[in-house]
């Protein structure tokens, strides 16, 4: 028997704001994807076994781009390698084992591990990561076959779903653009696929702005030690 | 199956098991600053690729639609002013959707 949880109903309440967030975000996604040229069915996989949106969104936006749709495959995977990293915190939170692995693995996406870490006690990150982690996945469906069915009945470009795209990578782009250094990062990124796309095929300007990350990871952070070594001298 | 289906599967499996290897890997190999801080750049630098492409690609060579570029500097303006992301996305598709009507 577990102990009773008090802030139970407060992280309940966050999952259900964060669910309905990812409804909206969900339609969006299906009514772009349905745009793209991808059916109903092809949507709905993505969101069921793919499951982490900004691969979903790049993975229909590189497959509308033209060219082989596998040039696609590795653009989603570069951008899930996140959710990799995600699974240190969250192994050290829910200890899964065995085949509870296999499940777990499934929820490691931004918002759960973000709602896991934020509670103060071992019982209350677990609750968090499964209430979010389930209503997500529930709603994240539901706007998904939503969207993709409202996406088929019109004409994208009437309902200026073009525009939506790109909005849409921005506005994901937007909360992690806080550090001059990420700002460097995105720039580089843009700069290098934008100088590619006369001469790539379509898709690899997307990957290739990869090798901005892996630079700008691997350079010496040089920077960061002298902020700190000011903040020690005052 | 056709490619699309077949680079569906692969690239949706791929996923999965990316974060499969998060929750099954020992930590140590994960948790090297070096790989933690290219693993935090991947997303940025890929994600603002995205937007260029889908802003001036148009098909291999460059190419701009002025009435999606007005509801992209209108979903920026919208994030400035700290809009959520549904206000965002429904400002930027309106804008396109009404300059395409108007002109």
């Amino acid at each position: 028997m577990e102990e009773p949880l008090p802030e139970r109903g407060l992280i309940f309440r966050a999952a259900i704001g964060i669910g309905l967030y990812a409804m909206a975000f969900g339609a969006s996604f299906g009514a772009i994807s349905v745009g793209s040229g991808l059916t109903v069915g092809q949507t709905m996989v993505l969101s069921l076994v793919m499951f982490t949106g900004a691969s979903q969104f790049a993975f229909v936006g590189v497959a509308a781009s033209g060219g082989s749709p596998f040039a696609a495959v590795p653009a989603a995977l570069l951008l899930g390698v996140r959710n990799a990293f995600y699974g240190v915190p969250v192994s050290e939170i829910l200890h899964p084992r065995g085949f509870a692995r296999l499940w777990t693995a499934h929820f490691v996406i931004d918002e759960t591990t973000a709602m896991a870490i934020s509670q103060a006690t071992p019982q209350a990150k677990r609750y968090a990561f499964w209430a979010t982690g389930l209503i997500l996945f529930s709603l994240w469906q539901l706007g998904s076959l939503a969207g993709g069915l409202v996406g088929r009945a019109v004409n994208p470009a009437d309902i200026g779903l073009d525009a939506a795209a790109p909005a849409v990578f921005l506005a994901l782009l937007w909360p992690m653009l806080r550090r001059t250094e990420a700002r460097w990062v995105a720039l580089g990124g843009a700069l290098l696929a934008l100088a590619l796309v006369p001469i790539a095929p379509p898709g690899v300007p997307v990957v290739a702005s990869a090798i901005v990350a892996l630079v700008g990871g691997l350079l010496p952070t040089r920077q960061v030690v002298e902020q700190i070594d000011d903040k020690d001298a005052t | 199956m056709s490619p699309l289906w077949l680079s569906i599967m692969i690239a949706a499996v791929g996923c999965y098991v990316l974060k499969l290897a998060g929750v099954s890997l020992p930590d140590s190999i994960l948790n090297h600053s070096k790989v933690q801080r290219v693993a935090q750049f991947l997303p940025i630098a890929m994600l603002s690729a995205l937007v260029a492409v889908e802003l001036f690609d148009g098909g291999g060579s460059y190419s701009l639609d002025w009435r999606t570029l007005a509801g992209v500097a209108a979903a920026v303006i919208a994030l400035l002013l700290r809009r959520g992301f549904l206000v965002v996305f429904l400002i930027a598709i309106s804008v396109t959707a009404l300059l395409r009507l108007v002109t």
